[in-house]
């Protein structure tokens, strides 16, 4: 019996436009090719856009707030896997109102669309770059040593304070921003929420402390460095051929257990 | 033995304050997932409770560990029962095969890995009530440095790190004991080296350990991290057995090497732990 989902209880969240794409692809590769206009590839178009949609700020073009979170929850996985840090920024444009209220809306609007392609410019290819709400940017940026983070976060502050941007065909203006970063703690698993609440509160002491300015929270050093590593069990393994014998011989007689296993 | 909760007794451990840690209390913690920690605590709480100590083991990785699949105990009543005020706390806690207690805490606990204030204090006071009632309280941590984790060893007096002679398990380990050195100012880690091939190289990895943390990780004079070689576990197939047949290595196997090994471990940690503190 078919079990039919009334399209109310659909939660569009769960919706995993990945996995309908991938199911679309695969019937394609089962149909005859050269069919141009066949539903299958009229679906897949629809697909795609959706998932454009889905994920992308339409005024920005930069990740909207929900593939941000997507990527962020992602790379909090991967930091406490990999122990390799992440740093995330959030920044505020400084008195964005102010340009609202003196140029008007559409003058806003060319703000926030040039601090855009900026921010995305200043950044490597890897990082992502959000909106996060109103005048409000974030960036992901994996595999982030702390003696980089801040230097990337500087560049942003002067290349967005180094903008002229045309509000009106006779006016250009300047704006600033103000930055606040923060590292997904390094081998502790955490939360995304934990983590936006950090970079949250920097950015806010950066607007406190003046605006147009970076604060970046002091990275605890949890690291294990390879001269740790290599300390640890370089004797152990690569100085003993002995060991590793032994290991081996244990995983060996570990395997003949398991076909004794069988057997019995 | 009379039921442990049961038994009102004399402690000095009643009264902690917040992230104090409270006597009488271990946490076995790892780093690395896989190592065999849940496995140990299991084991090593039976033999201490053959030893006639009272023992319980929290599952504190919040429903996580694996607690209830290596002693093959699914019981109605959990932790999360506790918390959302269904249920009393004597009410969870149930009596594992080994002769000790067992507070699991259920599937529902995932939604508290948030660790907000409020959890933290309802876990503090539950720690309060029980420690009293037991001689040791085992903590079965989870895989990871997580926050859950972190707050569960700050819990602890005592700390057991479980690692494997693995370069990736020997990684983990230490870093794990770099963060409870580094946030928790911790002096004493006591170790135990799990499915070791040689006799002697659970001491030797220990011994590495310590080296590297001594040129590496700085502390004040007179402050040194001393990490104390509890055992070896030699590597074992009768541990294997036991556990794809989900019983207690030191029920169904007590004289295998490794039921031996961890028996031995049991009577170290009664000599420095409880025999000190009563």
């Amino acid at each position: 019996m078919a079990n039919k989902t009334p399209s109310s209880e659909i939660d569009l969240n769960d919706l995993r436009l990945d996995d309908a794409r991938a199911l679309v692809e695969h019937d394609a590769d089962n149909q005859l090719a050269g069919l141009e206009n066949s539903p299958t590839l009229l679906l897949q178009k629809i697909l795609d856009a959706l998932c454009e949609l889905s994920l992308k700020d339409p005024l920005t073009g930069l990740a909207n707030r929900r593939h941000f979170q997507q990527v962020l929850s992602r790379e909090i996985d991967a930091v406490a896997r990999s122990g390799e840090p992440a740093l995330l920024l959030m920044m505020d444009i400084d008195h964005f109102k102010k340009v609202n209220d003196t140029y008007g809306h559409p003058a806003g609007d060319q703000v926030l669309q040039t601090i855009a392609k900026c921010l995305s410019s200043c950044v490597r290819p890897m990082d992502t770059v959000a909106r996060f709400g109103g005048e409000e940017f974030a960036v992901i940026l994996p595999s982030c040593l702390a003696s980089y983070g801040r230097t990337v976060a500087e560049r942003i502050r002067e290349a967005v304070g180094a903008l002229s941007i045309a509000v009106t065909p006779v006016t250009t203006i300047q704006v600033t921003v103000s930055v606040g970063g923060a590292y997904a703690p390094e081998w502790v698993r955490s939360t995304s929420s934990l983590w936006i609440d950090r970079a949250d509160t920097l950015l806010y002491r950066a607007k406190t402390e003046g605006r147009n300015r970076v604060c970046m929270d002091v990275q605890q050093e949890i690291s294990v460095s390879a001269e740790e590593k290599n300390m640890l069990f370089g004797h152990l393994a690569l100085g003993d051929p002995a060991w590793i014998e032994s290991i081996a011989i244990e995983s060996a007689s570990h395997a003949a257990g398991n076909a004794m296993n069988r057997i019995n | 033995m009379s039921d442990a909760l049961m038994t009102p007794q004399d402690t000095t451990a009643t009264a902690a304050v917040p992230l104090k840690p409270l006597g009488r209390v271990m946490a076995v913690t790892s780093g690395k997932g896989g190592v065999g920690k849940t496995f140990v605590s299991a084991n090593l709480a039976a033999a201490l409770a053959k030893r006639g100590h009272r023992v319980l083991v929290l599952d504190a990785d919040l429903g996580l560990a694996n607690l209830d699949v290596v002693l093959n105990l699914y019981p109605k009543i959990t932790l999360h029962d506790v918390f959302t005020g269904k249920a009393k706390i004597e009410e969870a806690i149930v009596r594992a095969p080994g002769g000790f207690s067992v507070l699991l805490a259920g599937s529902g606990m995932v939604e508290y890995s948030r660790l907000s204030a409020e959890v933290r204090n309802d876990f503090l006071s539950i720690m309060n009530g029980l420690t009293p009632h037991y001689d040791i309280v085992l903590l079965d941590t989870g895989a990871g440095i997580s926050d859950v984790v972190l707050f569960a060893v700050s819990l602890a007096s005592e700390v057991l790190v479980v690692a494997t002679p693995e370069p990736t398990s020997l990684t983990d380990a230490y870093a794990t004991i770099k963060v409870l050195v580094g946030q928790q100012k911790r002096q004493n880690i006591r170790m135990v080296i799990n499915q070791t091939a040689r006799l002697g190289d659970g001491r030797a990895i220990t011994t590495q350990l310590q080296q590297v943390l001594d040129r590496f990780v700085p502390s004040e004079p007179g402050r040194q991290v001393r990490l104390i070689h509890m055992g070896d576990i030699p590597s074992d197939l009768s541990v294997r057995q036991a556990i794809m047949r989900r019983q207690l290595l030191m029920q169904s196997m007590p004289g295998s090497p490794a039921a031996m090994a961890i028996s031995q471990l049991a009577g170290k940690l009664e000599e420095a732990i409880i025999r000190r503190q009563s």
